[in-house]
């Protein structure tokens, strides 16, 4: 009965260890991609070079902002051109109809549309370019992400949880006998109950370690592979995180075990 | 030791298990409380080990009035308490000596003084020598004084046996009567709950008769001795 209930929480645990996991490689990616979502202000042609560059200061004290480069109508042009593999067409046109620019980089994009009004405030700037929608994208898919996880994570924890107080309830009751010769003859409830609580960790805790090793390996297989076929994904190398995932991989199973042999014995002894 | 006024005890589903009993039993007595199934022994062995509470009545075990007492101090009653039961509840799989040794450790007794104290008991009842067996390999007899010396492991003041000698033939019942009158005479309460009137009549001590929730005789004589 142990030996399964070990063998089910291995399971649960290497769930929600790659659940967590994805989570967190989706997140990164996602961090990636946000920090490459920037806004444009276009400075307004009325200023001149110096005072457009002057602006700078000034769009860094903004809220959410966290930086800003400032791109010259020059710059600008190339850029344009850049993106046209036959731009004889555009051979003739002058930088001055590019307008000078910001690049601008947010620290949180759930408050891009915010940070953009207030940026649009900004004396000097004309106009302002920004992909809301790609960042209220982003912020849904980040906050779906978020809630799979939990939910996920949060079933399979309960689903362990049981399984380990039914554990706990049959030991209990095969020990029925000692625990009632126990409670004659004058053990404390805690002296009773420690044991089997002490029995769920240390069974929680070994399968913790046993879903760590499995999760580690798989993990890394997992990683080559990705890095091999998808190798714009930057995956997480598992040693970097290595300590972080030990300690939750040993305390979601030493709490689960404690719960449920907590769960288990908490009528015991009945009187 | 215990005293016992007006008790009673009604259970949920009606059933008066107790009718108003009064019972004093002094330091270093022996009695038996006899009387036939359904009269309310089980009950009143029940009530002074502070498995049931009475539903009326002032119950004091050992100094602990149980009508007080909280259920979290409860096993400090019965660390003044030797329990034997019918069917002697031993743990299977330990030998004579680790189910002894077992009720000291529960208690937090010293290793040097539980070692002392298992073989002093088992001596008592004289099975130092089957220290090592298993429960299993003992008769009924031998495993009921392996449950009598567990009672005394931890040298208590009273001795409550309940229908100790229901699951072993006649012979050694009175063996196993006469180890607990010599217990007794060492100066441990003894009480006794039985439904055997002629191993009762073999003996002189104290004779409580309940019958339908009442004390129905108290004195000496055996089952039907004086009052």
């Amino acid at each position: 009965m142990s030996f399964l209930t070990a063998f089910t929480m291995i399971c649960c645990l290497i769930i929600m260890g790659t659940c967590a996991l994805l989570t967190l490689n989706v997140q990164q990616i996602i961090n990636v991609l946000e920090d490459e979502n920037q806004m444009v202000a276009f400075v307004d042609e009325a200023l001149s070079d110096e005072e457009a560059r002057a602006m700078e200061k000034e769009l860094l004290a903004i809220d959410n902002v966290s930086e800003v480069r400032f791109v010259t109508r020059e710059e600008a042009m190339v850029n344009f051109l850049d993106r046209y593999d036959d731009n004889s067409l555009f051979e003739d046109v002058d930088s001055s109809v590019f307008r000078n620019r910001y690049l601008i980089y947010v620290e949180d994009i759930v408050f891009m549309e915010q940070t953009q009004n207030d940026l649009a405030g900004v004396y000097g700037v004309a106009k302002i370019n920004a992909l809301l929608k790609v960042a209220k994208g982003f912020v849904t898919l980040r906050n779906i992400l978020g809630v799979v996880a939990l939910s996920v994570f949060v079933v399979l924890f309960l689903i362990s949880v049981i399984l380990m107080t039914s554990t706990m309830k049959a030991a209990a009751h095969i020990r029925a006998t000692e625990i009632s010769i126990m409670r004659m003859v004058g053990a404390t409830k805690s002296f009773i109950r420690w044991p089997f609580v002490l029995e769920g960790m240390l069974i929680g805790l070994f399968a913790s370690l046993c879903a760590f090793l499995l999760q580690w390996g798989g993990y890394n297989l997992l990683a080559e592979n990705i890095s091999g076929a998808l190798s714009f994904i930057t995956v997480i190398p598992f040693e970097s995180i290595i300590i972080p995932v030990l300690v939750a991989f040993c305390a979601v199973g030493v709490l689960e075990g404690m719960f449920g042999s907590v769960g288990a014995v908490k009528d015991r002894p009945r009187k | 030791m215990i005293t016992l006024k007006n008790v009673r005890k009604t259970y949920e589903n009606g059933a008066d298990a107790l009718k108003g009993i009064n019972l004093e039993v002094a330091d270093g007595e022996f009695i038996f409380i006899v009387g036939p199934s359904g009269s309310g022994k089980s009950t009143l062995t029940k009530i002074l080990t502070g498995e049931v509470c009475p539903t009326d009545g002032e119950v004091v075990v050992n100094g602990f009035d149980m009508n007080r007492i909280r259920r979290s101090k409860l096993h400090k009653l019965r660390r003044t308490l030797g329990i034997i039961f019918q069917d002697f509840r031993l743990i299977e799989n330990k030998t004579v000596y680790q189910n002894v040794e077992f009720v000291m450790r529960v208690l937090g007794a010293k290793p040097r003084k539980i070692k002392e104290r298992v073989r002093y008991v088992l001596e008592l009842v004289g099975l130092d020598h089957k220290m090592r067996c298993m429960p299993e390999e003992l008769s009924g007899g031998e495993q009921q004084r392996v449950a009598i010396a567990r009672a005394l492991a931890n040298n208590p003041k009273l001795i409550i046996a309940d229908e100790p000698t229901g699951n072993i033939d006649p012979e050694l019942s009175r063996e196993l009567m006469a180890l607990l009158v010599e217990i007794n005479k060492k100066g441990t309460t003894v009480l006794v709950v039985t439904h055997e009137e002629e191993l009762v009549n073999e003996f002189t001590n104290r004779v409580v008769v309940i019958n339908s929730g009442r004390i129905v005789r108290d004195g000496t004589g055996g089952y039907y001795g004086n009052v």
